[in-house]
């Protein structure tokens, strides 16, 4: 299905976040318009012209697509985070179990939002989704690394923050200064790699 | 009148980071908030950066055009007007957008500001956001291909300070326009909404409910969005929608029921659902709604 929003934009819905990488890859190759947003499960499409965008789109997801496989970025982590021993507790294992069960979660970088390059990491072990903190913490450094509800993520810049430190990592996930400025895009296939 | 400052005048410091580009306008006072902004970011929504820019695009525009600038050169944008800018060097000024009294010009119209003049603002009398532009544009060292202020990400220069000097750009073209004949801004303006995307989510009569009913504007309005105060708008259904892409002039309305229209610096995606997208054209007048201010929807021609 596919929605009007205003005058200027159309969002699809593509019903899963695969889907979403899928279709967010096609009409980055196929169309010149100002924004594609992809969500869990939708993209939204900005610009261009909305009534000719239609049966394109249409027509593409009722074409096979094969999947693209986003690059993979290792994520090296000192696993030193404050929350750690509560997780852990939280999860009824071990610390030790809690960085075996981060560093082998298969992460994909779902979408992008909070803050600039602040990627929603899906695909975290089960028994690591914990809550949020009941009270965020008014000051979260760069590259912390941090875990809530089904994602993980590792904050792009220093910000607040709610989710739950378990570690940090000295890679820029985040540069403005570069010709991409985020390291992990939706679709990024990511490892959390043990230091 | 000019009002020209008496004390001496300093050699004209080079901008640190500006590539040589000279001083040419101090922020002697900002007023209650002013940004540089320009037509803000492109393209990179996807990766969690609002687009930003002016919040009434058409006024930016307007006041670049009247000094011979680019359209999407950066501007001052003034809120509630009250800033006070010493000219280091002679420039050709225009104002648009909210009507503000100055000590050394009128709106809508480019005028000379001799080197030394302190062009002082008063409080709009109707309206919010003034737009100051400034020949050759502003000058700020670029981020992501703009230099406006994003209130929300803290991406680009931070909001102005009395002591901030600005650079600027170079000329691109000669002045064109004496003067740009004006409609007055509506303190309690009627606008046009393109239902949905999600309107299902509302109660049957939810769009309508908005459009019956009047809104008022809240005072933690900012230029991430207008917050309305009115009829709550119920949901017809409970549980969570997926995070989404968000555009300008969404109406997004949060689980109190009162709605939310986003402005330029809005996240690009957001979790409420959104019952209906203010159009293009009638958009700034909501940037240049005051707190206080009441506003009306309408369902748009179109939808």
């Amino acid at each position: 299905m596919i929605r009007r929003v205003g005058e200027r934009a159309l969002l699809v819905d593509t019903g899963s976040l695969a889907a979403s990488h899928r279709l967010d890859a096609r009409l980055r190759l196929l169309t010149d318009v100002e924004e594609i947003v992809p969500g869990p499960e939708t993209v939204l499409v900005v610009g261009g012209r909305v009534d000719q965008l239609i049966p394109l789109i249409e027509q593409l997801d009722h074409s096979p697509m094969h999947d693209l496989d986003g690059e993979t970025v290792d994520i090296p982590v000192v696993y030193d985070g404050e929350d750690l021993p509560e997780v852990a507790a939280l999860a009824g294992i071990s610390v030790d179990e809690v960085i075996a069960r981060h560093t082998g979660s298969e992460f994909v970088a779902g979408w992008l939002g909070f803050a600039p390059g602040f990627a929603y990491l899906v695909g975290l072990d089960p028994l690591l989704h914990v809550s949020r903190l009941d009270r965020p913490r008014t000051a979260v450094p760069a590259g912390a690394v941090a875990i809530a509800g089904a994602y993980s993520a590792v904050y792009p810049a220093a910000s607040p923050g709610g989710w739950r430190l378990i570690g940090h990592t000295s890679l820029a996930v985040w540069d403005v200064t570069g010709d991409s400025p985020a390291l992990l895009k939706p679709g990024t296939r990511v490892r959390m790699v043990a230091r | 009148m000019n009002a020209h400052r008496s004390s001496g005048r300093d050699p004209d410091p080079e901008i640190s980071g500006g590539a040589g580009r000279v001083a040419a306008v101090e922020i002697i006072a900002p007023g209650p908030y002013a940004t540089v902004q320009d037509l803000g970011r492109r393209g990179f929504a996807h990766l969690g950066v609002p687009r930003s820019g002016a919040a009434d695009v058409p006024s930016l525009r307007l006041a670049n055009r009247l000094v011979g600038n680019a359209e999407d050169a950066a501007a001052i944008e003034l809120t509630f007007g009250g800033a006070a800018l010493g000219f280091t060097r002679g420039a050709w000024v225009a104002l648009a957008g909210a009507p503000v009294r100055t000590s050394a010009g009128g709106m809508w119209a480019p005028f000379w500001a001799p080197s030394g003049t302190v062009l002082s603002f008063g409080v709009p009398y109707e309206g919010l956001r003034t737009y100051v532009a400034i020949r050759g544009g502003v000058w700020v060292p670029p981020v992501l291909g703009s230099m406006s202020t994003d209130s929300l990400s803290g991406l680009g220069p931070a909001p102005l300070t009395a002591g901030t000097v600005l650079a600027l750009g170079e000329p691109m073209s000669g002045l064109h326009a004496d003067l740009a004949p004006q409609r007055p801004i509506s303190a309690g303006p009627t606008v046009e909404v393109v239902r949905g995307p999600r309107d299902d989510w509302f109660t049957d009569d939810g769009f309508a409910t908005m459009c019956a009913g009047a809104y008022r504007v809240s005072q933690d309005s900012n230029r991430v969005g207008a917050r309305l105060t009115g009829t709550a708008l119920r949901r017809a259904r409970t549980g969570e929608l997926p995070s989404e892409g968000m555009v300008s002039g969404a109406i997004q309305v949060p689980p109190d029921g009162q709605p939310i229209v986003f402005l330029a610096d809005h996240p690009p995606t957001g979790g409420y659902p959104v019952i209906g997208v203010v159009t293009v054209a009638d958009l700034p007048k909501v940037a240049q709604l005051r707190p206080g201010d009441q506003l009306r929807f309408r369902p748009a021609r179109s939808s």
